[in-house]
């Protein structure tokens, strides 16, 4: 069934979407639409295929992780021996990795299928699928990466991706262009701001531990339950985390293996040693960081290995760790649109819908929460961060509900639902339940892709009834597809041009139906059973450990759930009840197979993807194994095991789908029929209740987050700009400086040195010596007759001196 | 040792025939007088040379003549070849002709 080889073939899955990125972009437009889009989805496909060969061999050995280094001796990054530092690229396959992989790749998988009818006739058609498959690739690194660097290469490139397909329609004719760029850059500005968080904290884990891995090669991350899957310990020992203990069916087994020469080996899978699976074989300073985490907090506080010296501050620590979550939890708030940060998000949905579904809604928001999940021993050790995160994401999932319920455009009110649920993920990391946040984020990756491509079959659908009417009006033209660069004042996407579309588009109604429950979080369907969860954990956390962050976090995240069933039932009504708001709407035609296959595949997860972890207790759990993506999760989580299982909280579970089925007929009390919008001006109905109305045109007006964002920060800083540019840099440093001080000063310092210097004294020295030997030399020239008898003269007399001068001493002494 | 002429006298008649010779090569203009006054000086050089290996009765000064002789005759050799070529150049062999050379 499984086989030791497949962990081997996760370096495959960032080559493969590498390889179909670069076809693609080199190739993509000589290749034609059918074949670009064929290697863009085979890609994906492929890096499904051997996700699922991961999975299998994963859930076949319990999750126990392997850590593979990148082949062809590409596995060294970052070296420098001689300060130890040591960061290479290797990847870690574990069951978190293993969850993400298969989210990732699926859903990527089907909105591959999706965007080849998407896209259908965009010019670009080819550059769409290069970024698609790009994105994949970083994504994969993200997720498979074992250490922090490699995962931040990954997370740069899935924001560099998102950047490229936010705006990927930039050359949209007129404002609309404008918008998209503006968009995709907005993207990039605010991740800047949380990827410096994210930075600052991993130079803080760099400065504690010494190192980036997140385990190294060979450790395991929850010891005692592999101890006990491999049949060292007892499940009740496993949970009291007692690593010494001893099984004693597994010691008499041993000695009975130890008696039979030929004792047949268990399973295709042999046992390991048991040293090999305490992490007994690691110094605790070689560990990788959470191994490391885990040996320190396990010091008493105040014992000086666990005192970090930071710019001469010695923190313990604990401290460390706080500000390492919390330095974290600004990087997850750009990347995964938690308040304060959450402003691109919105945005975000100019790109092309399928962007808008894999991306910013199921795989790269996700990739902050991913990251608390991983870094999960950290948060277990940090309980005031935790504390901090879950009200950050409580809050969120409240504002994200809240604004989602006052807007027109289709896709922004998904955007503010996907804010919202990520909320919901983030406030249950905060909680501790790591596998709820998991759940939610599996869960909410299916039915959230389900709901944008089903928007975006709408905006498809809205938009070719737009230029079918166009075209009758005015009796020419049946090119479709000039429609993206055509500009006029028709909005496919504003929900009032919409209504009764259920009649034209029968199957993205009806699966849009499974993934607006799902949502809203109805029993049976998937969100139920994620969001139940989280709802449980709260309520654990404050009725038996009476932790008061369990109480607030519970009642915010009710209400937002009462949000959530309130704005999705105000958007069925207004896409697919009620007559038809325009001819648009009216004429509309139904998706083609490309586009509903994938839908119907998403709305058939929606309904019973909650079936993976259903807790003891709850309906249909004989079914069903209890908890088994808990289950499937605790060999990467470790400190699943030490909180006791929860059973399944009828009153909570009841009392949420009573809120749910409440708000659903309340919002359709308001919106049902052809009440969805009300007057020429074409306004909400709640406009017109005058205790609602303040209400509701502050959800409309986005609660002024951007307002709040350009009069704080962006116009200071405009007009701050604005004064470099305008005073300092070109009245004072151009106008005055450069033209004054400089140019004066230099032409001033070039007169002097040109005038007296050069001309002066340089000129003066080299001339004075040429006049000197001129004068020397036209008196010695005399001396030159060109006369032999001249020569002659000189030459006797010369001859006549050496002799008396010979002679003359000769004279003396004789 | 006793000579039939004593050795001042030939020391004498050396000096007056070096003389002539200097004298003619600082005075003629003529080249092939110069020259031939070059002879006289070196002949003047070669009588006292003799004389005074006469004098002392050693062979040294009498070698030095036939050295003397011989360079004199490939002197005059390299010489009037050149004042051919100046006479063919200047159609003159007066050395005032040639100062060229002045400064």
């Amino acid at each position: 069934m499984h086989n030791e080889t497949y962990p081997q073939l996760v370096p495959l899955l960032i080559i493969i979407p590498a390889i179909g990125a670069f076809i693609n972009m080199f190739w993509g437009a000589k290749l034609g639409e059918r074949v670009s889009g064929y290697v863009g989805i085979a890609a994906s496909l492929l890096s499904f295929i051997i996700s699922v060969l991961i999975f299998s061999y994963l859930s076949a050995v319990h999750g126990a992780a392997s850590v593979i280094n990148a082949p062809l001796g590409l596995g060294s990054w970052i070296r420098m021996d001689s300060i130890g530092l040591n960061i290479p690229w290797q990847f870690r396959v574990d069951t978190i990795t293993a969850v993400m992989l298969l989210v990732v790749t699926g859903v990527g998988s089907l909105i591959h299928i999706y965007a080849r009818g998407y896209m259908h006739g965009d010019p670009k058609f080819g550059r769409f699928f290069a970024f698609l498959n790009l994105f994949l690739m970083f994504m994969l690194l993200l997720v498979t990466a074992n250490n922090f660097l490699m995962m931040f290469v990954g997370w740069e490139g899935v924001g560099l991706c998102s950047y490229l397909l936010i705006g990927f329609w930039w050359d949209k004719r007129g404002a609309t262009g404008w918008r998209n760029a503006n968009a995709a850059r907005k993207a990039v500005i605010v991740n800047r701001v949380g990827d410096f968080g994210l930075l600052l904290s991993m130079f803080l884990i760099f400065w504690t531990f010494g190192t980036f891995d997140y385990y190294k090669p060979g450790e395991v991350a929850n010891v005692p339950y592999t101890l006990y899957t491999n049949g060292y310990i007892t499940a009740e020992q496993a949970k009291k985390g007692d690593i010494l203990a001893v099984n004693p069916a597994a010691e008499s087994q041993a000695a009975e293996t130890h008696g039979d020469a030929h004792g047949e080996t268990h399973g295709a899978h042999s046992k390991p040693a048991r040293e090999t699976l305490d992490n007994s074989q690691f110094a605790p300073s070689r560990l990788g960081v959470f191994g490391q985490t885990e040996y320190l907090m396990s010091l008493p506080e105040g014992s000086p290995e666990r005192v970090i010296n930071v710019g001469g501050l010695e923190l313990d620590f604990s401290v460390m760790l706080f500000l390492i979550v919390i330095f974290m939890l600004v990087g997850v708030t750009a990347k995964s649109a938690q308040i304060p940060l959450f402003v691109w998000l919105p945005d975000a949905m100019a790109g092309p819908t399928p962007v808008s579904a894999l991306m910013h809604a199921a795989t790269m928001v996700t990739a902050g929460v991913f990251l608390l999940i991983r870094a999960n021993v950290f948060l277990d050790h940090a309980p005031e961060a935790r504390a901090i995160i879950a009200l950050v994401g409580a809050l969120t999932a409240l504002m994200g509900g809240y604004i989602g319920m006052g807007q027109w455009d289709v896709k922004r009110v998904l955007a503010y639902s996907t804010v919202s649920q990520l909320g919901f993920m983030v406030a249950a990391v905060g909680l501790g339940a790591y596998v709820a946040a998991m759940f939610h984020l599996v869960t909410h990756a299916i039915f959230k892709a389900c709901l944008f491509l089903g928007s975006g079959s709408v905006i498809h659908g809205v938009e070719h009834g737009h230029h079918h009417v166009h075209a009758h009006a005015h009796g020419h033209g049946d090119d479709h597809h000039d429609a993206h660069d055509e500009e006029d004042s028709f909005d496919p996407q504003d929900m009032r041009n919409m209504g009764g579309l259920a009649r034209r588009m029968p199957i993205t109604y009806w699966t849009y139906i499974f993934a607006t429950f799902a949502l809203a979080g109805l029993f049976p369907f998937a969100g139920f059973w994620s969001k139940d969860e989280i709802l449980a954990d709260a309520w654990h956390l404050g009725f038996d450990k009476g932790n008061p962050i369990g109480y607030i976090v519970l009642g915010i995240l009710l209400l937002a759930a009462a949000f959530t069933a309130f704005y999705m039932w105000r958007q069925v009504q207004m896409i697919f009840h009620g007559e038809p708001r325009s001819e648009a709407a009216a004429n509309a035609p139904e998706s083609t197979l490309w586009m509903t296959v994938p839908l119907m595949v998403l709305a058939f997860l929606s309904l019973v993807g909650g079936f993976i972890n259903v807790p003891k207790g709850a309906p249909f759990h004989g079914m069903f194994k209890d908890y088994e993506f808990k289950h499937f999760l605790e060999s990467a989580v470790p400190h699943v095991t030490v909180s006791p299982s929860l059973y399944f909280n009828w009153g909570l579970a009841l009392g949420a789908t009573f809120i749910a089925f409440a708000a659903i007929f309340f919002a359709h009390s308001i919106y049902a029929g052809n009440k969805a919008v009300r007057g020429t001006a074409r306004r909400d109905p709640l406009e017109f209740v005058p205790s609602a109305k303040p209400i509701w045109l502050l959800a409309n007006a986005r609660m002024h987050w951007d307002n709040i964002y350009f009069a704080v920060i962006e116009n200071p800083f405009n007009r701050i700009g604005k004064f470099l540019a305008d005073v300092v840099d070109w009245r004072f440093l151009h106008d005055y400086f450069h033209d004054v001080v400089i140019k004066k000063g230099y032409d001033g310092v070039g007169t002097l040195l040109s005038k007296p210097f050069d001309k002066g004294i340089i000129d003066g020295a080299v001339n004075g010596v040429a006049w000197l030997f001129k004068q020397f030399s036209s008196s010695l020239r005399l001396v030159q007759t060109g006369y032999v008898r001249v020569y002659a003269v000189a030459l006797l007399l010369g001859v006549v001196a050496v002799v008396v001068v010979m002679v003359l001493p000769l004279l003396q002494n004789g | 040792m006793n000579f039939a002429v004593p050795t001042e006298a030939f020391i004498m008649l050396s000096m007056v025939l070096f003389i002539l010779g200097a004298m003619g090569v600082l005075l003629r203009r003529n080249a092939i007088l110069i020259f031939m006054s070059v002879e006289l000086m070196l002949n003047a050089a070669n009588l006292a040379l003799v004389a005074f290996a006469r004098q002392w009765g050693q062979m040294n000064g009498q070698l030095f003549v036939f050295f003397v002789m011989t360079v004199a005759a490939a002197e005059v050799a390299v010489g009037l070849a050149l004042i051919v070529a100046i006479f063919r150049n200047k159609r003159s062999i007066n050395i005032d002709d040639l100062h060229q050379m002045e400064g």
